[in-house]
C-alpha cells in the first residue's frame, strides 16, 4: 500500500468507524452530526459550533444538550462526529483542488 | 473537561496507567490523552493510527515540519491547548524555539523555507474559510512542494482540525509549561500510537 493509500485508509476507516460501528447515539443522528445538517435546536447548536467555531462552546451548549435527553456518552459521540465531519469535508474539498490541478497537467 | 465521563468515567487498569504517568512524568495527565483512552474502540483507536501515520508515518517534509503545521492549523482554530502542546513539540524537534514563535507571530515574516510558508498559508485558508481552490494548489506547487507533500500537509491539517475542535468543545485544561513540556518529550520519542 502506497504512503498515500494509507492516508486514506486510516481517515476512511474514522469515519467508518464512528459512522457505522456501534455506539450509544443512533447511526442517524451521528450522521447529521457528521454533516452538521437535519438536527433541531439544541443539538444543531451544539453541533454547528464545534463545526464551525469550536472554540465558541459554552457550558450551557453542553448542559442544554443532556436536559435535551441525550447522555454523556452520546453527546461524546456526537461531538466526536460533528469535529471529524467539517475537518472530512475541509480534507475533501482540499484534495479535490490538488486533484483537478494534477488532471490539468 | 465538561463531560465527566471523560474525567472519570475510566476503568481502574486505565486509571492505574494515569497514576503511573502522573508518577513518572510528574506532571497530569493531559486532557488530550484522556479523550484518547476513552472509550479507545469508538474514536480514539482509530484517530491514533492516522494522527501517527500523519506524524511519523514516511513524508518528505520532517517531523518538526509537521508539529510546525499542527501549531500552525491550532492557531486558526483558537485552539490553547492544541497551539501549546505542538509548539513545545515543533521546539524541541527543531531545536528552535524562536523559529516556532515566529512562524506563529508572523509568518510572512518567519525564518522559514518558502514550501513551508506557501503549504502554511494554504492550511491557514483552509482552516479559516474551510476550503481552498485549485489556485491555492497552483500557488503551493509552484513553491516547489510535490504533490505528495501537500497530501501529507492535508492529512495533518485533519488531524489537528478534529483534535482543535474536541479540545475547544470538551475545553481541555490548558497544563502549565513544565506540562506541555513533558508532552512534547513524549511526543518526540514515542508518537501518537
Amino acid at each position: 500500500m502506497s504512503v498515500q493509500d494509507k492516508k486514506r485508509t486510516t481517515h476512511q476507516a474514522l469515519v467508518t468507524r464512528v459512522l457505522e460501528g456501534d455506539g450509544r447515539a443512533a447511526h442517524n443522528q451521528r450522521r447529521a452530526a457528521f454533516d452538521n445538517a437535519g438536527l433541531t435546536a439544541p443539538l444543531s447548536t451544539l453541533v454547528n459550533k464545534v463545526a464551525k467555531y469550536a472554540y465558541k462552546v459554552t457550558d450551557e451548549d453542553i448542559l442544554a444538550v443532556g436536559e435535551a435527553g441525550l447522555s454523556e456518552d452520546q453527546i461524546f459521540e456526537i461531538v466526536v462526529c460533528a469535529a471529524i465531519g467539517q475537518a472530512t469535508r475541509q480534507y475533501e474539498t482540499a484534495l479535490a483542488a490538488l486533484d483537478g490541478v494534477i488532471e490539468e497537467e | 473537561m465538561r463531560l465527566k465521563i471523560l474525567n472519570s468515567g475510566y476503568s481502574l487498569s486505565r486509571k492505574m496507567l494515569f497514576t503511573f504517568i502522573r508518577v513518572v512524568s510528574g506532571q497530569p495527565v493531559p486532557d488530550a490523552a484522556k479523550l484518547v483512552f476513552y472509550r479507545p474502540d469508538f474514536y480514539g483507536k482509530p484517530m491514533a493510527a492516522l494522527t501517527h501515520e500523519a506524524m511519523r508515518g514516511i513524508s518528505a517534509w520532517s517531523v518538526g515540519d509537521r508539529e510546525m503545521m499542527a501549531a500552525f492549523v491550532a492557531k486558526m482554530n483558537e485552539c490553547e491547548f492544541c497551539i501549546r502542546a505542538h509548539s513545545a513539540v515543533a521546539a524541541r524537534a527543531y531545536q528552535d524555539e524562536v523559529k516556532v514563535s515566529a512562524v506563529l507571530s508572523d509568518l510572512e515574516t518567519a525564518p522559514i523555507e518558502e514550501p513551508l510558508r506557501a503549504t502554511l498559508l494554504m492550511l491557514g485558508k483552509l482552516t479559516r474559510e474551510h476550503t481552498v481552490d485549485m489556485n491555492d494548489m497552483r500557488t503551493v506547487l509552484a513553491a516547489g512542494v510535490s504533490r505528495e507533500q501537500i497530501q501529507d500537509a492535508l492529512a495533518v491539517c485533519f488531524a489537528f482540525n478534529s483534535t482543535a475542535r474536541l479540545a475547544d468543545a470538551f475545553e481541555f485544561d490548558v497544563l502549565e509549561p513544565k506540562g506541555f513540556e513533558a508532552g512534547a518529550k513524549f511526543l518526540l520519542s514515542r508518537g501518537y500510537r
